[in-house]
């Protein structure tokens, strides 16, 4: 393993390694954070970075390993968390000026199973602001970039995590995805991004954006990285009363797992205008991967795709009016200077702490929820959730997983669509039903654009099937070999 | 023309449960500020609610008292504004679809029964405590105290059913009484935790149709409650009468002032945009579990003050002061128990003891010795309440205290008319003056046999006797 630079292992080498103490946990750590430090300033995936922290961390690793403890599966493994995690003590933006100096006084319940899984935190991955983008371009703390073209956006709004988990600057990152935040930037960053079934990872701690659509779930470098991680994270949690109390199967062993007989749907909607060429290529070619492993396609429909978007952006939006009103700079983060009176007070924090595009949802979702306008619009979105939800339902009985692009295009240019929303929405209009569904998906990479730019192929399971999803895109990333870390020079 | 008025109430119940509806914290009054806070209460980015079982089984306990049907799916909704004594600028409570709707309550008035209709039971979350700095207009500052943010409350509405202040008042006792029965409220009033507000309007007798209603709030107790529904529907009659027309609109009651006040009006009206909340799904309520929790309903206020006049012959208003109480009730039956004498005077010692006995300063042994004590003539009705106080005061059992004390009367004739004899050989004079019809020298024998036995005497008895002697 000498030969190959520790920034390019996988986490199951490095956790590996580090239990049978080939190498401490300060060396990886130590080594990433060179890692950070040379590749950070290029692609600005971190907004906090906790050096002496993670060394302190690493420290007590290695002294507990040398004590015959290992704490967990990621026992003295680097990882970092979407900047959207609550972290005790340690500052948690969630990408806002309106946060930008909160340190909570508890940890994400996502944030205690990674520590007691025993990894080591190396710092808090830029995202868009609160979440909501499709690029990583809303961040107070500014753009982050695509290693592997850094003019280029890295998707969002988990991009920090996409990036950084594509630069190897660490073994996995956690992100959120509400539609497609994770699986877009898995998907144009070439990194593998799992959104897990809803109420499959507890939200608690998890800085809420829309609320029914939330789900917290990793970004790695390969399938049984991710699977790994997710084996981590998943589970009930008594604080979180969406979680669902389903036993968490070994997601590494469904990695291993044959596809044979599988029956792959794949969407008419989902390849229709609008779709990329090289993209389109590259999914067909991970459909012919799966064929080849005696897996069958299956042409289907899912009806009601095209209301998906229009439908995400009335509920998303709604359930973010009402998440995001308690940042009033009464108990912590940004407040103005010199208001005079509460009213003031609060319009001027809220109007200079959030950027445009948090603005411009919180707006769409107080409209859409107003006394006169409620029916006719979060009524009647959540009536076509519940038709899209069918649509899978109907999907799911006679097919095992469903395969189809993540994104229409591979990563467009910084500033390319940052003044046109609507454009930018239809970024992830692959990802979105998924969401509203409450389905798992994941993004795996399947090929590589005339450009030299990473494509991913998103792959859908049955409610708390993960381990269909796993095992396809386990035997995709088997027969395509791409590679997962990002050249230097991008 | 005749008006009558046509009354709603809507009462915020605060409930009994140790911690707060959505999170772990203690509902604990009088903590220093912001001491029964938490990340969950106190709005931090990422947090959610995880309801509180026990404050669902104090509402399906009221929903089944108050005769209501617990609906088998009800939904928690969100209630957005802001407000700084509100962390999440939103209010969780439930909105179209409470927990219980249709049921109601019995209330007797002057012989005959009223039926006020209930027509929804809901759960929901308290707003925290603004401290204005300094005068309240111009305060420079406010603080926040949000250990009440969070705490359960139930909201009962009634039908518009009530059509008196009177009626309004008894609603409310019975209602605060139903409460306290099923021990899930204290029923505190002035400190807040029974608080009801009015919908109120008048219309002429005789005509369907309500008329325009107005929101009456800030009522801190049930003399207020009355009080500003007369002045509400005085205000409104007067209106119409003198050509105007009621407004739709809320207002206070300024029990200083003895008037009800504009707050705001129709217009001025939140849009509280409420949508159900993401964070919580729908409760569930089956039928077994009401069923369970319908064993645990105690006899309530209405079946008691019913049952106590009739089996133990008592006047109905008796009866009443006895059940305003479970305890005192309880008591009561007690004290009967254990002496089968007349109940009526057990009833009157119960009711006027009713402090200490709340307090449990006093057992039913007392009482029930004290009245068979008084049957018997052991002891006086004075001499009754000096035992009752000292038992009060120093626990000790009443008939020791009674010995101690020697506050035993002398009820045996014998001794008694061997007394008198002594009193009227000593003199003669008044006896002659009685005899010849100055009668009203009686109570001069009385106080003489009084001084004789230092008022140990019977009192009763030494009428008779004397009255015997004397002729």
């Amino acid at each position: 393993m000498a030969a190959i630079p520790v920034h390019e292992w996988t986490l199951l080498d490095a956790a590996r390694a580090v239990r049978e103490r080939e190498v401490s946990s300060r060396e990886l750590t130590r080594a990433l954070l060179e890692r950070i430090d040379r590749m950070n300033p290029r692609i600005n995936a971190y907004i906090t970075i906790l050096p002496e922290q993670a060394m302190r961390e690493a420290a007590a690793r290695d002294e507990e390993l040398a004590a015959g403890g290992a704490r967990g599966p990621l026992h003295g493994v680097p990882v970092a968390l979407k900047d959207i995690f609550c972290t005790k003590g340690i500052r948690t933006t969630c990408g806002s000026r309106i946060l930008h100096d909160f340190d909570p006084p508890y940890d994400a319940t996502v944030t205690g199973k990674i520590r007691e899984a025993g990894a080591v935190l190396l710092g808090k991955q830029n995202m868009d602001e609160f979440a909501m983008g499709s690029s990583t371009e809303t961040s107070w703390f500014g753009p982050a970039r695509n290693p592997w073209a850094t003019d280029r956006i890295p998707g969002g709004s988990s991009g920090g995590t996409a990036a950084a988990v594509a630069a190897g600057t660490c073994f996995a990152g956690v992100g959120t995805d509400t539609g497609g935040s994770i699986r877009q930037p898995a998907s144009l960053c070439g990194v593998v991004g799992v959104k897990p079934t809803y109420g499959r990872v507890s939200r608690y701690g998890m800085i809420a954006f829309a609320s029914s659509l939330d789900q917290g779930g990793p970004i790695a470098r390969t399938v049984p990285d991710a699977a790994a991680v997710l084996g981590v994270i998943a589970g009930h949690d008594r604080r979180d009363s969406t979680s669902v109390d389903v036993p968490v199967p070994d997601y590494l062993a469904a990695t291993g797992r044959s596809v044979k007989g599988m029956r792959v749907g794949l969407p008419r909607e989902y390849f229709a205008g609008g779709l990329d060429a090289s993209v389109r290529t590259a999914v067909e070619k991970a459909l012919g991967a799966l064929v080849s492993l005696g897996a069958e396609g299956v042409e289907i429909s899912l009806p009601h795709t095209e209301y998906a978007l229009s439908t995400y952006y009335i509920i998303g939006p709604a359930e973010a009016s009402s998440n995001l009103a308690r940042y009033d700079g009464v108990r912590y983060g940004y407040r103005t200077e010199g208001a005079k009176g509460l009213i003031e007070m609060m319009s001027r924090t809220r109007g200079e702490g959030f950027g445009a595009e948090v603005k411009r949802r919180i707006m769409i979702g107080t409209y859409a929820l107003s006394a006169g306008y409620y029916e006719a619009y979060y009524g009647k979105a959540q009536k076509v959730r519940t038709l899209l939800r069918r649509d899978f339902q109907e999907a799911f009985a006679g097919v095992d997983v469903i395969l189809t692009p993540t994104a229409p295009t591979p990563a467009f240019r910084i500033g390319e669509k940052v003044d046109d929303p609507l454009t930018m929405y239809l970024s992830d209009i692959y990802t979105i039903p998924c969401n509203l569904a409450g389905i798992p998906g994941i993004s795996v990479p399947c090929g590589m654009s005339p450009d030299g730019l990473p494509i991913g192929a998103q792959l859908l399971g049955r409610h708390f099937d993960e381990e269909a999803i796993l095992a396809a895109a386990a035997a995709i990333e088997r027969e395509i070999p791409l590679p997962r870390v990002a050249p230097e020079e991008g | 023309m005749g008006f009558e008025a046509v009354i709603g109430l809507e009462v915020h119940a605060q409930l009994a449960t140790e911690s707060k509806i959505f999170c772990a914290c203690s509902t604990g009054f009088g903590a220093p500020p912001n001491e029964n806070t938490c990340p969950v209460c106190t709005g931090m980015p990422g947090v959610l609610p995880v309801l509180n079982r026990k404050a669902v089984e104090f509402a399906i306990r009221t929903a089944v008292a108050t005769s209501c049907r617990v609906q088998s799916r009800s939904v928690f909704a969100r209630k957005n504004y802001f407000y700084p004594d509100l962390p999440k600028a939103y209010q969780i409570s439930q909105y179209e679809l409470p927990l219980a709707v249709s049921g109601h309550i019995d209330i007797e008035r002057n012989g005959t029964t009223r039926r006020i209709g209930i027509t929804r039971i809901h759960l929901e979350e308290d707003a925290g405590k603004l401290v204005h700095a300094g005068a309240f207009a111009g305060a420079q500052t406010s603080l926040a105290d949000l250990n009440r943010c969070s705490v359960p409350l139930m909201e009962i509405v009634s039908e518009p059913d009530i059509r008196t202040p009177e009626e309004g008042g008894a609603y409310l006792r019975r209602l605060r009484d139903i409460l306290v029965y099923l021990e899930v409220c204290d029923g505190n009033m002035e400190e807040g935790s029974f608080r009801c507000d009015a919908n109120v309007s008048v219309r002429p007798r005789g005509q369907k149709e309500f008329g325009t209603k107005a929101e009456l709030k800030n009522m801190n107790s049930f003399r207020n409650v009355e009080k500003a529904l007369e002045h509400e529907i005085r205000r409104q009659i007067e209106l119409i009468e003198d050509g105007g027309a009621v407004v739709q609109e809320t207002r206070l009651w300024d029990a200083d002032a003895g008037v009800t006040v504009p707050m705001r009006g129709k217009e001025e009206a939140h849009d509280y945009r409420y949508f159900p909340d993401p964070d919580l799904l729908p409760l569930h309520i089956d039928e077994a579990w009401v069923e369970e929790l319908r064993k645990t309903i105690p006899e309530l206020p209405g079946e008691k003050i019913a049952r106590l006049a009739s089996r133990y012959g008592i006047p109905r208003y008796d009866a009443e002061l006895l059940s305003s109480s479970r305890l005192l009730a309880d008591f009561f039956e007690a004290s009967a128990a254990a002496f089968g004498g007349n109940p009526k005077v057990t009833a009157n010692e119960c009711i006027q003891w009713k402090e200490a006995i709340v307090a449990g300063r006093l057992s039913p042994e007392t009482i029930a010795h004290v009245v068979e004590d008084r049957e018997t003539g052991t002891i006086s009705a004075t001499a009754s309440k000096t035992l009752v106080e000292a038992a009060i005061g120093t626990g000790k059992p009443v008939r020791q205290i009674r010995d101690e004390k020697g506050l035993t009367q002398i009820s045996d004739a014998g001794a008694l008319e061997a007394i008198a004899d002594k009193v009227i050989a000593g003199n003669p004079k008044e006896v002659e003056s009685y005899r010849a019809g100055k009668t009203g020298l009686l109570s001069f024998f009385v106080g003489q046999i009084m001084k004789e036995t230092r008022g140990k005497a019977n009192p009763r008895m030494v009428q008779e006797v004397l009255k015997a002697k004397l002729g």
